[in-house]
């Protein structure tokens, strides 16, 4: 697995623990990408040349194999976006003031990213709606009876994440949704770190919309997608202008094109939805259930071989799939991270864009370890070896 | 050997400064106070200053953050005692350069801050020691403003 990724040839000692701020790509990905830029570089939807109608097909199937790739009905519902923060953005400004009435009532977990936080809370003040953030348990996972007892009638939407990017916990997204449609709330899913991890049937959950990052799924940086249920996109209107997304342009007035390009103005990043298509495709030839269980297993015991040294507190549990967040006692994660660097180990400290999480566990920051398809037991035992000496080093102990 | 670039970072003064402050509390009176925050690490610093015949007659700081901006802080705050404003301007611009390119000629101003020269090998790490200064030079020269 380990060998189609160029990076690690270019960073052989490297021990990369930060899948869950980006993954590294595979040679698939690089190869589809400069096979775009030569062969196969025009616009999209506007050229009548056979290449730009060519180009034009294949970022068409890229929308199709999105939807095929989270069991979406259609490929109508996919609409191509920068990334996760975009699409909730999107939704947020675009299908918010549809779903949110003045004085109405949304709904977030405490554990979520700012980016599927910020939207809600600013869309909140807008419509003067009560903006509910909802109680984590000290592990830093989502309190899920609470989150469910806040979706109260009168709830008009819930936006939650499949996996939560600090604690590594995977929310019931099917129950919190038949939850909230009983209560006629609308909910909106953010899938950044669900995708890479786990299998996605957005119709089985029932999610009203889905976005994730083409970027954490072995995929480039700038692209993604969002999902949206093909009756609420009916409902939805652009909000940005211009090219490609137009019917028909009159000087007083002007139409929408139907379906998803309506939300796709000017000349969209036709590299990256080549190269997500491209990513997607390796991801499902080459990552099947049993390679996922492996990342999961190597979290676990990376989670148990932590809980074995003084001082060190570990949030998430073992069913938190691919991430794992940690402190060490009076060692601030700054210095554990820059300690581990200096050993060639790549993790993550901070607050992870989770500032209301932080501040519930009444922590500034955490140490993340988050692994993708390319880790190995030899990474774990380095991580644990290296955790152990920042310990000893950073509490002057030989 | 990877640990000496560490070490000339973290060496035990740091640690034992970042460990035991001077200066970490809150006046009961002072004539400015500014909270700032580095907000890709989510470090907070508090600092209070008060001043008599135009110097800095006591400072407090509090907060949280790595062992970097701890020190950092409690270096700065032991420094600027009885230093004018126009003193402490100069001072932070001196230990910003210090910081980014590892040595100048007029580090002695700076006193034992000096030592946290060592951070010039992490840029990483570089606004995490300029923090507590940055936030000196900014309340001294704006009279007081927070910046929320
Ligand atoms: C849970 C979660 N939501 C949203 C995002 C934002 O993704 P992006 O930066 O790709 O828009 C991230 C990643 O940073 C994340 O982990």
């Amino acid at each position: 697995m380990r060998e189609q990724f160029p990076f690690f040839k270019a960073h052989p000692n490297l021990v990369y623990l930060d899948t869950a701020a980006t993954s590294q790509k595979p040679q698939a990905l690089l190869d589809s990408l400069q096979n775009y830029y030569i062969n196969d570089n025009a616009n999209v939807h506007r050229g009548l040349y056979k290449l730009a109608y060519d180009t034009t097909e294949a970022y068409e199937s890229v929308r199709q194999q999105v939807a095929d790739f989270l069991h979406a009905q259609s490929a109508e519902e996919i609409i191509f976006t920068h990334g996760t923060t975009d699409s909730l953005n999107l939704v947020a400004s675009a299908f918010g003031p549809h779903a949110v009435p003045t004085g109405g009532r949304i709904v977030v977990s405490g554990a979520e990213h700012h980016s599927n936080f910020i939207p809600w809370q600013q869309l909140a003040k807008r419509q003067q709606a009560t903006f509910v953030v909802t109680p984590v348990h000290s592990d830093g996972t989502v309190d899920v009876p609470a989150l469910l007892a806040a979706i109260t009638p009168g709830t008009n939407l819930v936006a939650i994440a499949q996996v939560t990017n600090v604690a590594g916990d995977t929310l019931p997204v099917a129950k919190i949704v038949k939850k909230a449609h009983d209560m006629g709330a609308f909910v909106v899913v953010d899938g950044a770190q669900a995708v890479a991890h786990m299998s996605v049937d957005v119709q089985a959950l029932g999610a009203d919309f889905y976005a994730f990052s083409g970027h954490k799924i072995y995929g480039p940086t700038g692209i993604g997608a969002l999902y949206g249920r093909a009756d609420l996109l009916a409902k939805m209107p652009p909000i940005q202008f211009g090219g490609e997304m137009i019917s028909e342009v009159r000087d007083q007035g002007s139409t929408w094109a139907d379906g998803p390009i309506k939300y796709e103005a000017g000349t969209p990043h036709i590299a990256g939805v080549i190269g997500m298509g491209a990513a997607l495709h390796w991801f499902q030839e080459n990552v099947d259930a049993a390679a996922l269980q492996v990342e999961h297993e190597l979290a676990n015991q990376l989670r148990t071989a932590l809980r074995a040294i003084p001082d060190l507190t570990v949030y998430g549990n073992d069913d938190s799939l691919a991430t794992v967040s940690f402190n060490l006692t009076g060692i601030h994660p700054h210095d554990v991270a820059t300690f581990l660097d200096e050993q060639q180990i790549a993790i993550r400290a901070g607050h992870h864009c989770a500032q209301p999480l932080m501040a519930r566990l009444g922590i500034p920051a955490t140490v993340r370890a988050s692994f993708g398809i390319y880790n190995n037991q030899d990474d774990v035992t380095k991580l644990v070896e290296a955790v152990q000496a920042a310990r000893r080093y950073f509490h002057g102990i030989d | 050997m990877a640990l000496t670039k560490l070490d000339q970072m973290y060496r035990a003064v740091i640690l034992d400064e970042a460990q035991h402050p001077r200066h970490h509390g809150v006046l009961a009176d002072f004539d400015h106070e500014i909270t700032v925050r580095n907000p890709s690490c989510g470090d907070v610093l508090h600092l209070q200053i008060s001043e008599k015949d135009g110097r800095v007659n006591d400072v407090a700081f509090s907060g949280n953050g790595c062992t970097i901006s701890q020190a950092s802080a409690s270096l700065m705050t032991d420094q600027i005692l009885d230093k004018t404003p126009a003193e402490i301007e100069q001072m932070v611009e001196t230990f910003s350069d210090l910081i980014i390119k590892g040595d100048v000629p007029d580090a002695d101003r700076l006193g034992d801050a000096a030592v946290l020269k060592g951070v010039h090998q992490f840029p990483a790490r570089i606004k995490c020691a300029t923090l507590a200064w940055k936030a000196a030079a900014q309340v001294l020269t704006e009279k007081g403003k927070t910046d929320d």
